[in-house]
């Protein structure tokens, strides 16, 4: 047991990224996420043509990477580099969305499950796990085929609303924990109302964790976009995003080489940042870890 | 005698469990009077920190206060209090030290944050006003550079520190009693004295009444006027400071005292008393001490000893009272025995 007293939080946010930043792993993955977020946000000033414009279909359909096509065309004779730019911001967008208001619902909804215990602990939890038991993407599957594809926003609702499940039921468990510490009874021995110990002390010490998970919902999210467009139920074309780009060219790998291995490149360098900050986030929230590279044998001692 | 400030009438606490109804509390009365610093000794599991908590009416489902304990406080029923009335109650009127100050601090918040967030809940300060008292309350304790002290984290605190902080916050609206659940216990001896007389002092100053429930005699024989000894859920002797130590009456009283280390004793070894305390759910019927009693006799099986009245407000759960001529021939109490045949 370490003392209760070290566990990291939000409330220490300078500590909590000189930790972060000691490990080149994870400033890799920072700047990589930075690379790719800054590109998103100013795709149309980086991309050199529109998107979504057929650029000349009888001369320039499936064109292999070249000078004034960087990453090629698609067989519509759209510019890979601008859909690619342009399809980050759907991805990105997509996955923050989805993964904020998943974790808003599943926070509230395990702190509140794990606080009041009995009755109503006992509705959401089932709830939670009649929910867990069906497969995300089945889910998404149905209900995006029954729409025929879906808008951004129906589309990250969906995300979030198949995405909360797992994070209330770590954030209940931890807030379990949390109710039979001994400063949760001393807040209620000093006359705070059961609101603002749920608010006050009990959130803020689940932060820690539902971030960690966070991070790594948002590489999931990503995934579940390119798989979705990538099945052709995802979002509208002509509209760009990782997913419908390998789409386009799905039907000849071999040739479009293209278009596949640069939108797959984005996607597995954006997932795979997310997932090592998100582990280099859970390091760093948790005291007890040592540096990664510390000999564990000789670290006591210094 | 004027009114106490506090009358504990026939508390029960019980607690259902699966095995069984833990009585923890049975039966327990007593009183504190206004800034009067009252201690409760017992050994673990005796029923001591269920009592404080009784108070607070902060016992948690399976446990329970059960209707019957009557509970007065400044002239109010606690019993009859909503939760929001006795919200007010709480670390107001009535405001508690806990025994570890490591886990009684929350580790995210600055302990400017967590002294000030008692004055925001109960007199409504603003951030400001509230960080204000914080540090003027810090300074109260004894805590050096309190401005800076007030932005840093319980990590950053020695034990002896953070305990000072846990007192502060029980002292920001100015109580009118403190519960101080074995407020040392987690303490470095050098420290315990220290603790002890800051609380001491401080609720001296500021005429606060002193619930001190500790399992450790030598701190009530310095910082009580009063003594309640508990046992098994039970008061089994009340007494004021200076005759409990003088003229103990109750054996496991006797026990407790023998059991103190003593600078300069002639006993090699420390005495104990044998046996351990019998389980909640199953208090026997007669004494319950006897088992551990050097005095018991048949009726101590039979019949269960009420408080008996030795004059002077000392009382006393044995029948000794009745019958002190059996003192004069103690036996190895019946643990004892059963220990050396079962070894």
């Amino acid at each position: 047991m370490t003392a209760p007293g070290q566990i990291a939080s939000f409330t220490r946010p300078r500590r909590l990224l000189s930790r972060l930043l000691r490990d080149s792993r994870t400033r890799i993955a920072i700047v990589v996420l930075l690379i790719v977020a800054l590109s998103a946000v100013f795709a149309p000033l980086l991309a050199p043509y529109d998107p979504t414009a057929q650029l000349d279909i009888v001369r320039l359909p499936s064109q292999p990477p070249s000078l004034a096509h960087p990453l090629g065309t698609d067989p519509y004779s759209r510019d890979v580099l601008s859909r690619l730019l342009y399809g980050g911001r759907i991805s990105l967008a997509v996955g923050l969305g989805a993964v904020l208001l998943a974790m808003s619902f599943g926070i509230a909804i395990g702190a509140v499950a794990g606080f009041i215990g009995g009755a109503v602990d006992a509705v959401l939890m089932r709830f939670v796990d009649a929910a867990l038991s069906i497969p995300r993407l089945l889910v998404l599957i149905l209900v995006a085929s029954l729409w025929g594809s879906l808008g951004l926003v129906p589309l990250t609702l969906l995300m979030a609303g198949t995405g909360w499940f797992a994070v209330s039921r770590l954030v209940r468990a931890e807030t379990l924990v949390l109710r039979e510490r001994e400063f949760i009874v001393a807040a209620r021995a000093l006359g705070a109302s059961p609101f603002r110990i749920l608010v006050r002390h009990v959130l803020p010490n689940v932060a820690a964790p539902a971030l960690v998970s966070a991070t790594l919902g948002i590489a999931n999210v990503i995934l579940l976009e390119a798989g979705l467009s990538y099945l052709g139920i995802g979002v509208r074309p002509p509209t760009a995003s990782w997913g419908a780009i390998i789409q386009d060219g799905a039907e000849q790998v071999s040739d479009l080489w293209w278009l596949t291995l640069f939108p797959g490149l984005a996607i597995l360098v954006t997932v795979f940042a997310c997932n090592a900050l998100g582990d280099a986030l859970r390091d760093a929230f948790d005291p007890r870890q040592l540096p990664r590279g510390t000999d564990p044998t000789f670290a006591a001692e210094a | 005698m004027t009114t106490p400030l506090l009358e504990l009438e026939n508390l029960h606490t019980f607690f259902y469990t699966d095995t069984g109804v833990a009585r923890a509390v049975d039966g327990v009365s007593f009183a504190v009077g206004v800034g009067e610093t009252v201690g409760v000794v017992g050994e673990s599991g005796c029923g001591k920190s269920v009592t404080a908590l009784s108070i607070l009416r902060l016992v948690r489902p399976p446990g329970r206060i059960e209707p019957g304990s009557v509970m007065r406080f400044e002239g109010k029923d606690l019993m009859a209090l909503d939760e929001s009335e006795m919200q007010h109650v709480r670390g107001n009127r009535i405001a508690m030290v806990f025994q570890e100050p490591m886990t009684a601090l929350n580790p995210v918040f600055t302990i400017g944050d967590q002294i000030g967030e008692v004055a925001r809940v109960h007199a409504g300060m603003n951030k400001r006003e509230a960080l204000a008292k914080a540090v003027e309350m810090l300074k109260l304790v004894g805590i050096p550079a309190p401005e800076q002290r007030a932005g840093e984290y319980p990590h950053q605190l020695s034990g002896g520190m953070r305990q000072r902080v846990v007192i502060a916050m029980a002292l920001v609206m100015n109580p009118a009693l403190v519960i101080a659940d074995e407020p040392t216990t987690a303490l470095d001896v050098t420290i315990q004295a220290q603790i002890l007389e800051l609380l001491g002092d401080l609720t001296r100053r500021l005429g606060t009444s002193v619930l001190l429930i500790t399992h450790d005699l030598g701190v009530v024989a310095e910082n009580c006027t009063r003594v309640i000894v508990m046992y098994a859920g039970e008061v089994v002797e009340e007494a004021a400071t200076s005759e409990l130590f003088a003229h103990a009456h109750h054996p496991y009283t006797e026990g407790l005292l023998g059991a103190m280390p003593r600078v300069g004793g002639e006993k090699d070894r420390l005495a104990t008393i044998p046996g351990t305390v019998p389980p909640p759910t199953n208090w026997p019927k007669g004494c319950r001490f006897r088992d551990r009693c050097p005095y018991s006799w048949e009726r101590c099986e039979a019949e269960h000893p009420p408080l008996y009245q030795i004059g002077g407000g000392h009382t006393s759960r044995c029948h000794l009272a009745e019958e002190p001529e059996r003192r004069q021939h103690p036996h190895p109490p019946l643990a004892a025995q059963r220990g050396a045949t079962a070894a």
